[in-house]
């Protein structure tokens, strides 16, 4: 009994430990004062001022465009990738399966400034493309990552007997290995937006003047110092972050349950 | 299926944007320029042999194995209550765990700088009830705190996923054989937990290491970790040269203390090189 309750109190500090200080943002969001000290009654002002700035909504565009693109062309290159790999001899596949963690495993900061000598060294101004071009490169490892199971997964004889019944190699790929990994792909893909939508470090170092994401503006904010506009919109991105994730989960169940019922 | 081909692209697009790079910044490492002369040189490593960019390193090792240690007291028994097969809707609890972690991890940091400020929450709290103020912003343990706070979930997650792995007629047969709770976890439940506990200390470490946001953050200006060396190096001073040397150091020591760890990770999936 004793025991139990001293587990579920654990568990309760831990999560306050994780949850309060981003309670404290969303609830300072609302604070009239500029100053964290006290309480000065309701207001949403910070909210107005933050979608009244026009850098703001510049950087939620680049955030965007940027993540969309390079998950797009990530997906594309990395599940076209995972299929050549698949079919690799077992070396190639190991010098291949190297270079393709390297991304991963290195630290974000020797990656960003690896990519930010090669866009000055061979004049590529640092901006948008430059950002974008990082963004894909270390999106398409974790597309691989993504796929390659699926992959070890399929029947590989059922493209075989798809050629012998008459299908092109474009039409067998298209109607029997695709929806066989597609749950994949999409996992890849999503995978590789959340990371760009998230990504600090590299597009630190990959960006130039005039073009910033969404981490890049919230670290530059920062280092000014306290500034109230940023709580109201870690306030929206945790909105937003928990309605995704129930939205995922009642998916996700909902999917379970319909395999149930099939079985 | 024989087709290679299809990767051919990607593997340019490696060799492009993830070799070449890597090649520049080992070229850049190894050459100072010199009134418009560039030649070979070790310069730059000898450089950073100078004891205060050593005290850089050995600090910034020093704070990423302070805050290991600490997501690992904090985590495991954390995993082993999720893990523990009374506890109820587990994997709830488990999506309100992981939440924290889909925020930008910069607002999660700056979380901390509202909170620890001197003016701040924690302190307007302490002064109400007559203690003396908590003034640790912009020091070690405030960069510390951050490095817990952001790392924590990645030390709790494969501990869990071992541990909730682990044949529950093991323990019961360890217990019926007369070995009491602290026997039967260290003889069983620990060294079974291991892969975990060695994959949660790397992706603990890692980060904390190579970090350089938490610690300009939570550890104000004048604070320098390894991470924030480079940086410094990059974009501040223009010392490619060294700057480049300290990423070929730092992406070592990662890749070093990987291989280490990976020897004692079971089901590690990797290429067989690192």
């Amino acid at each position: 009994m004793v025991k139990n309750f001293l587990k579920k109190f654990y568990i309760f500090l831990v999560f306050l430990f994780l949850y309060a200080p981003i309670i404290v943002l969303i609830i300072f969001s609302f604070n009239n004062s500029k100053s964290r000290g006290h309480w000065d009654g309701l207001t949403l002002k910070w909210y107005i001022q933050l979608f009244q700035d026009p850098q703001i909504l510049k950087t939620i565009y680049y955030t965007l465009a940027v993540a969309v693109l390079s998950s797009l062309v990530a997906t594309i290159f990395g599940t076209a990738a995972a299929l050549g790999i698949d079919s690799m001899t077992r070396f190639r596949k190991t010098v291949v399966m190297n270079i393709t963690y390297l991304p991963v495993l290195n630290p974000d900061i020797v990656t960003g400034v690896s990519l930010m000598l090669l866009f000055v060294f061979v004049n590529i101004k640092l901006g948008f493309i430059s950002l974008l071009l990082a963004h894909i490169t270390f999106n398409i490892p974790y597309v691989i990552l993504s796929v390659l199971p699926k992959l070890k997964q399929l029947n590989k004889h059922l493209y075989e007997a798809a050629l012998d019944l008459g299908a092109t190699p474009f039409y067998a790929f298209k109607k029997v290995i695709l929806p066989e990994i597609i749950p994949g792909v999409i996992t890849g893909a999503l995978l590789a937006f959340t990371l760009s939508v998230d990504d600090f470090v590299i597009s630190f170092f990959t960006t130039g003047s005039g073009v910033s994401n969404l981490s890049i503006y919230i670290y530059s904010m920062a280092r000014r110092g306290i500034n109230p506009e940023i709580n109201a919109l870690s306030t929206l991105m945790f909105v937003s972050v928990l309605l995704l994730l129930i939205v995922v989960d009642r998916r996700m169940s909902r999917d379970k349950m319909k395999g149930e019922n099939r079985a | 299926m024989k087709i290679k081909w299809v990767s051919y692209p990607y593997l340019v697009w490696m060799m492009i944007f993830v070799v070449v790079p890597l090649l520049l910044v080992i070229y850049f490492s190894l050459t100072i320029t010199d009134g418009g002369v560039t030649k070979f040189s070790l310069a730059n490593y000898e450089k950073f042999f100078e004891p205060i960019y050593i005290k850089v390193l050995l600090r910034s090792i020093y704070l990423a194995l302070i805050s290991t240690v600490f997501c690992l007291a904090l985590g495991y028994p954390l995993a082993m209550i999720l893990a523990s097969k009374e506890m109820s809707r587990k994997n709830f609890l488990i999506l309100l765990f992981v939440l924290p972690m889909w925020m930008n991890f910069l607002l999660r940091t700056y979380a901390w700088m509202t909170l620890l400020e001197r003016k701040g929450l924690i302190n307007t709290f302490l002064s109400y009830i007559n203690l003396p103020p908590l003034e640790i912003l912009y020091t070690n343990e405030a960069v510390v705190l951050g490095m817990i706070y952001n790392f924590l979930p990645f030390m709790v997650l494969p501990i869990y996923s071992v541990l909730r792995k682990i044949d529950p007629y093991v323990i019961e047969a360890a217990e019926d054989l007369g070995a009491n709770s602290l026997t039967v976890f260290l003889k069983v439940i620990f060294p079974l937990s291991l892969p975990g506990v060695v994959s949660g200390i790397t992706m603990v470490f890692m980060p904390a290491v190579s970090t350089f946001v938490i610690s300009r953050l939570l550890g104000g200006g004048q604070f320098t970790l390894i991470g924030n060396l480079i940086e410094q190096q990059f974009l501040t001073v223009g010392d490619w040269n060294f700057g480049s040397a300290l990423s070929i150091v730092m992406m070592i020591l990662i890749l070093f203390s990987m291989a280490a760890m990976a020897r004692y990770e079971k089901d590690y999936e990797g290429g067989g090189l690192w």
